[in-house]
């Protein structure tokens, strides 16, 4: 944080982007976008004119710029209490009316809570009547979700947070170590569905019964937001469910009165209008 | 110069920005217990936490503090008489607009929230109208904030380091940039009040 970048630089990224390869990062919230480049400078060694270059010159670039640039710090049962929300409360509710269901997983990063929600089902024994469709604009993070192979160092925390969400095992039971490493079970992803998909430009392509989208909408400014929480409003069959993060709110937004609030504490919402 | 202007303060600030660490809670505490009814501006507040605690600690800082504190929620606007905490395990920042943005980005001094961001982002919105504080605290954390405060022309302030029960954090803040004052919690205190005078006059 050093350095500084002036609005009109990044204005000249994101149009260059846009124009050229169709990413729409043209409302993105300013301060963490501008944290995003400063990175990619210093960790690529470039300067704004050759960042701009380099983007313009060579395409193959792109996926590796958008690997940084996107956010893809996460961990598993992050917020313990909502994933006990979730296998208490909310899938027991959707179970009243549908045997079987479908969630997406809306920028589902390096895969972490498609793990999470995974073996909730496992162990809910409904694992096998669930489909799950996980998404993310970033090619190289859907490709290292799929391997489910996470550096081991990372699973103190991932534990920890297992055993606050108070599951029936222990996170080792679905994973094996080797090499600082630690893979996941396939037989989790039997029956997830990892897709490319750009939530700002992206169509609508299926609809669900539940759709997490928690902490991703917070690096979008809050038009983008309203547009997206539309998309999200559609997506969703009538008394579906949308999770969104701890600190992130619907209670503003245009498709507002078509939700209703499941569970404040956790930021459940549920569809109660088309 | 009389004791109620010893600072040397105007009315054109727009907000103050604190930070801390181990060994602040109590100064924050006795700040916040201690501020004008009439303070005239929004204080927004980045104190290292425990990570997968998210309840507990805004009551904890509510109970003394005159004005309820709250850990504002993505985007939600800046607003005179709020007295706002960073939420656990998210970095705040201030955006242009005086509205606040979270982001789940790498930690930073090994820190989420990092009080570099919220200073940092902070002076880049209010410059020269912003006053920061930076209190006791065990990592380095702050420090480079404190020296965007300087550098885009607000007042810096830390906790007198001898007060401290851990003085890394101010001293890093002493080595990177120029401090406007170095102050026990009772002279933040008075600094508060006399600010306050500057905006009823």
């Amino acid at each position: 944080m050093v350095q500084d970048i002036d609005i009109s630089d990044l204005k000249r990224i994101t149009e260059l982007i846009y124009s050229k390869y169709g990413y729409d990062f043209r409302n993105y919230a300013m301060s963490s976008f501008k944290r995003r480049i400063l990175r990619i400078i210093e960790l690529k060694n470039l300067s704004i004119e050759s960042l701009l270059k380099k983007l313009n010159d060579s395409p193959a670039f792109i996926n590796e710029f958008l690997d940084e640039l996107t956010v893809n710090v996460t961990e598993m049962f992050r917020d313990p209490s909502f994933w006990r929300v979730m296998r208490d409360e909310i899938i027991p509710g959707i179970l009243l009316n549908h045997k079987t269901f479908n969630i997406w997983h809306a920028g589902c990063s390096s895969g972490e809570e498609v793990i999470s929600m995974a073996i909730l089902l496992k162990e809910m024994g409904i694992h096998n009547d669930v489909s799950l469709f996980a998404t993310d604009l970033d090619v190289n993070i859907l490709e290292k979700a799929k391997t489910a192979t996470y550096p081991s160092k990372n699973m103190e925390l991932n534990e920890k947070n297992y055993i606050r969400f108070e599951g029936k095992w222990s996170l080792r039971d679905y994973y094996k170590e080797e090499n600082g490493k630690v893979t996941f079970d396939k037989n989790l992803y039997n029956n997830v569905t990892f897709r490319k998909h750009d939530l700002v430009v992206g169509e609508i392509f299926n609809k669900f019964d539940l759709i997490l989208c928690r902490n991703v909408m917070i690096y979008f400014n809050q038009a983008l937001q309203n547009e997206v929480l539309k998309k999200f409003h559609e997506s969703l069959f009538k008394y579906g469910y949308l999770c969104i993060g701890s600190k992130e709110s619907l209670i503003w937004c245009d498709v507002a009165n078509r939700f209703l609030v499941a569970n404040n504490e956790e930021k459940v919402y549920k569809k109660i209008k088309d | 110069m009389g004791p109620m202007s010893r600072f040397n303060l105007n009315n054109s600030y727009k907000a103050v920005v604190i930070g801390g660490s181990a060994g602040s809670f109590q100064g924050i505490t006795k700040i916040l217990s201690q501020l004008p009814k009439t303070f005239p501006l929004p204080i927004i507040m980045c104190l290292h936490r425990l990570k997968h605690v998210r309840n507990g600690f805004v009551e904890a800082l509510s109970i003394k503090s005159v004005f309820p504190v709250t850990e504002p929620n993505d985007k939600e606007q800046i607003k005179k008489g709020g007295v706002y905490l960073a939420p656990s395990n998210y970095h705040m920042s201030v955006e242009l607009g005086n509205y606040f943005a979270m982001s789940t980005e790498e930690m930073i001094n090994n820190s989420r929230p990092a009080i570099d961001i919220t200073l940092g982002t902070a002076a880049f919105v209010f410059r020269d109208k912003l006053i920061g504080i930076l209190l006791s605290g065990a990592n380095r954390d702050g420090g480079l904030g404190m020296k965007h405060i300087h550098d885009k022309g607000g007042l810096t302030i830390v906790q007198e380091p001898t007060e401290c029960m851990i003085d890394t954090m101010p001293k890093a803040a002493l080595s990177l940039t120029k401090i406007d004052h170095v102050l026990k919690v009772d002279e933040i205190v008075s600094l508060m009040k006399e600010l306050d005078k500057q905006y009823s006059k």
